[in-house]
């Protein structure tokens, strides 16, 4: 699509659901109540490793008020020994996620529920269910879990034949990895360390279910995906998916921490057993103790190169903690390291690790910050050591068409040497960074790039013309970010009409055909692709009623601007025929005017970043402080570019506060003790400049518009890009994040 | 014990409720009186998703004890726009793209309002520091600073 003639796509309008988000109308998962509705608070561990012995829950379900309990023992149960598979989820691990089986495996692991008529009630008698634990000692960091003495989380766990914390391994190889070394002139080889951050979604989980006499379930909660939701309840309460429909409600945040659910099975079983419709609610505190983060992290990463600067060997260990149950994201560390670079020879290898935290889930390209934070970083030391540009040196290594992969794809038209250019040749690069020692402050400049694969998959779409000639376009994906406007948008280029004749929803299960989850940089992707495909199906029957009222061949009809016209001199003289000209005469012509495509989309190619920083660094108080950011980004085709800048801003102040702030801190029981907003310090208004956008469209050539999705590799390169901003001013490297004051503090006095 | 009775106004609203002594205020509001605009982030007071004015002063309703209320003046997220008209600063909010997920922006637009209200002319750092007591997750705050910013120069411009 020629983006000259385009009159929607590319356009600021405003998003169709946003009246309601700035008067407090949209509804959230919390916001929902139903007559006769009841509450339910959830018991959790006390004890970060304990096995549970028994439970009773006689003395709280004689508390008047008390409708229903629920244990593990309510729910399916998934032998350790067999794996389910959802999607990308094991239901052995999120049924014992949702309720502790065995063994309640961190602080805040869920034990039990209740539902009572009122919340205090609720939560009274979680305070009376008595729990006999066998305390264990426990593992929190990586270093406790894979020592050889660690206390073993899971005895059927095997690590190279014997019992073990290593759940999983991932390789990834090309070439030979010892004849590069070889070859190279110099090679560099540095360990880091990264904390578990939280995704840190201001909406916490929360869910209201209602399940009738006759066995049907409806569910309305805020997630990434309604089709998960009911997949996955209907697995872990044994409910055919045909009895559950999943209603999305508006959802406040996710970042890939609401690709998996922790309530909606558990209220299911509630509601089942009291008749009544339930609400369960998650408090910040829960959130933090028991959902997320995404792993913290050990590495080794070793870069062999020539004098010239060409990597010829690349070499990395990652060790990423799982948290309670396995699942860490190594594909995004092992692959995503290297990815981005055309490396002969590489061998990057990924360890799964279980430890006393809470289950990790995804977020926002997953392991990718981790790995091109220690791939970026050493790049930085090389480029030093042989004294080229960091950008240079990255241009002279960077992925191109035709690149095989380290982790195995060849890539298609990618566009990484261009987000390199495109900082290289913007005046931030190239301006002055004056230090103000006078002033206690000195200043530093750094670069970074990253990856991301995108995604695509399966999705469902329907474009129906109403009878008043206006549009309808249902699509099976919550929107996070603002994609009912992308949609509103390309809905309205291709049947030419006003953005506002047309209303974008999203379906419920039972509504809109199966579609995947909201996440991977693939919703606009896919959905693009998917209300596309329905919309031109729409615009042949558009044709064809009109070609019917001039009884002329439908290949002879032209649709534009919002109209059928004779397409050519030879097919007729006709006025032309309105899009509500055509609706109004639908029912005696032929019936409704609709259409909808299910497919399982293809052709995401990766999306790269490249982000510039400038910080300053307080050497009194170890204080980092960001002060100027531009970060480029190839999205292929800004279908609303606002929202694509907004993820490029946002996804940019998560990496800020990943690098410069935030972590979980745990006291000598293994239970968080920085449960909360306030010592749990994510980034505030205050704490960030202005973030630059540079939003490259070079167009996905197996994509209608062009997109490449853009959601995740904002988060890939900040990470590394401060860390060598921070090292530039102070001229002392840094191997582990977050750069907190008294870490910084401690290396200046060093 | 008895429910304790509150009258008091909201959104220039008299409005009366029955409460327990410990409810907060945004339990009232989102449980009691279907006002469910202001949002619960966390309960605390650190992310100002249930902002409101009380007598005027912004305050985090989650921290407020209900019968504290009496005989006050509440203005919540809804008591912003004057029927189908939106407030300049909801209308900026949509125009600037100032919200992503949305569940934020109750309690931002709330504090914005008071910011103008009391510094109709805000620099940047002002507007930075004003609402560091509420979080976003989503948009990095750029958007939403510009946008109060720019509704700034805009009411002031048309004043």
């Amino acid at each position: 699509m020629n983006a000259i003639d385009n009159k929607w796509i590319g356009q600021r309008t405003i998003r169709p659901d946003g009246a309601d988000k700035v008067t407090g109308r949209a509804c959230y998962s919390a916001d929902l109540s139903m007559p006769g509705m009841i509450w339910a608070k959830v018991l959790r561990s006390p004890h970060a490793h304990a096995v549970i012995r028994g439970i009773n829950t006689a003395k709280d379900e004689a508390l008047p008020g008390v409708k229903a309990v629920v244990t593990a023992a309510d729910m399916v149960e998934f032998p350790l020994d067999k794996s389910v598979m959802l999607g990308i989820q094991d239901m052995r691990w999120m049924s014992r996620n949702m309720l502790a089986r065995e063994k309640a495996l961190f602080h805040g692991h869920p034990i039990a529920a209740v539902a009572a008529i009122s919340e205090e009630i609720a939560a009274q008698a979680c305070k009376l269910i008595e729990v006999d634990y066998d305390v264990l000692q426990h593992a929190i960091e990586i270093e406790d879990a894979i020592k050889p003495d660690a206390p073993i989380l899971h005895d059927f766990v095997r690590h190279e034949g014997q019992k073990s914390n290593i759940a999983g391994t991932m390789v990834i190889k090309q070439g030979d990895i010892e004849a590069g070394f070889a070859e190279a002139d110099i090679v560099i080889e540095r360990s880091f360390k990264t904390r578990p951050v939280h995704q840190g979604y201001i909406e916490p989980h929360a869910c209201t279910v209602s399940c009738t006499a006759d066995g049907k379930v409806t569910i309305w909660s805020s997630s990434q995906g309604q089709f998960m939701v009911r997949g996955m309840t209907s697995l872990l309460t044994g409910i055919p998916q045909s009895n559950i429909r999943a209603i999305p409600a508006e959802i406040g945040g996710g970042f890939g921490a609401k690709t998996i659910i922790y309530l909606e099975p558990v209220a299911v079983l509630l509601s089942k057993k009291s008749g009544r419709p339930v609400k369960l609610v998650m408090t910040r505190d829960e959130v933090f103790r028991s959902t997320g983060p995404t792993s913290g992290s050990m590495s080794t990463i070793k870069i062999g190169a020539k004098k010239d600067g060409t990597i010829v060997a690349g070499q990395g260990t990652f060790y990423l903690q799982a948290g309670a149950l396995p699942g860490s994201p190594l594909r995004g560390a092992v692959g995503c390291s290297f990815g981005p670079y055309d490396i002969p020879n590489v061998l990057s290898v990924g360890y799964d690790v279980l430890c006393n935290r809470s289950k990790v889930a995804a977020y926002r390209a997953p392991g990718a910050p981790i790995g091109a934070y220690v791939m970026e970083s050493v790049l930085d030391e090389l480029a030093e050591a042989l004294k080229i540009d960091p950008l240079e040196l990255r241009l002279k290594n960077s992925a191109k068409k035709g690149t095989k992969a380290s982790y195995g794809a060849v890539f298609g038209a990618i566009t990484f040497e261009e987000t390199i250019r495109a900082i290289k040749e913007h005046p931030h690069y190239s301006a002055p960074l004056e230090h103000a020692p006078e002033k206690g402050v000195l200043r530093g400049r750094g670069v970074a790039s990253g990856f991301w694969y995108n995604a695509g998959g399966e999705s469902s779409a329907q474009v129906n013309i109403t009878e008043d000639g206006n549009v309808t376009v249902t699509t099976g994906h919550p929107d996070v970010g603002g994609s009912r406007a992308s949609i509103a948008n390309v809905t309205a280029e291709l049947l030419g009409i006003e953005h506002k004749r047309i209303s974008v929803l999203i379906g419920d299960t039972a509504s809109i055909g199966f579609s995947n989850l909201t996440g991977g940089s693939r919703v606009t992707f896919a959905s693009a692709m998917v209300v596309t495909q329905s919309a031109e199906k729409v615009i042949a029957q558009l044709r064809e009623r009109a070609a019917k009222i001039w009884k002329i061949d439908p290949e002879a009809v032209a649709w534009a601007n919002g109209e059928a016209r004779p397409a050519g001199p030879n097919a007729g003289q006709f006025p032309p025929l309105t899009l509500k000209d055509l609706a109004a005469k639908a029912n005696e012509m032929g019936g409704p005017i609709g259409a909808g495509v299910q497919l399982t989309t293809t052709g995401a190619d990766p999306g790269f970043a490249t982000h510039v920083v400038d910080v300053e660094v307080d050497v009194e108080l170890g204080i980092v402080r960001v002060l100027r950011y531009t970060a480029a980004q190839d999205v292929g085709r800004a279908l609303h570019p606002d929202y694509v800048e907004g993820q490029v801003q946002g996804g940019v102040v998560q990496g800020i506060g990943w690098a410069l702030a935030e972590e979980y801190l745990y006291d000598k029981q293994g239970r968080v003790d920085n449960a909360s907003f306030l010592d749990y310090r994510m980034p505030v208004c205050s704490d960030v400049p202005f973030i630059e956008p540079l939003v490259l469209e070079i167009p996905n050539p197996k994509h209608p518009q062009g997109v490449r999705g853009a959601g995740e590799a904002p988060l890939v390169p900040p990470l590394a890009a401060i860390n060598n901003a921070v090292y530039n001013a102070l001229g002392k490297r840094f191997y582990s994040l977050p750069l907190s004051p008294p870490k910084v503090l401690a290396v200046i006095e060093g | 014990m008895a429910k304790m009775h509150i009258a008091t106004t909201i959104n220039g609203e008299p409005t009366e409720f029955l409460c327990e002594p410990h409810q907060s205020v945004l339990d009232v509001l989102r449980n009691t009186l279907g006002l469910t605009g202001s949002k619960e982030g966390c309960g605390t007071g650190d992310c100002g998703a249930c902002s409101i004015t009380l007598d005027g002063r912004l305050v985090c309703s989650c921290l407020v004890m209900a019968p504290e209320v009496e005989g006050r003046q509440i203005t919540t997220i809804e008591g912003m726009a004057q029927g189908d008209h939106l407030h300049p600063l909801q209308q900026k909010f949509l125009e600037l793209a100032a919200l992503q997920c949305g569940i934020c922006t109750p309690g931002f637009l709330v504090a914005a309002k008071a910011l103008l209200e009391q510094n109709p002319d805000p620099t940047e750092s002002e507007v930075r520091f004003w609402l560091a007591g509420n979080l976003c997750r989503c948009t990095g705050y750029d958007k939403i600073v510009r946008a109060v910013l720019e509704t700034a120069a805009d009411m002031k411009g048309a004043a």
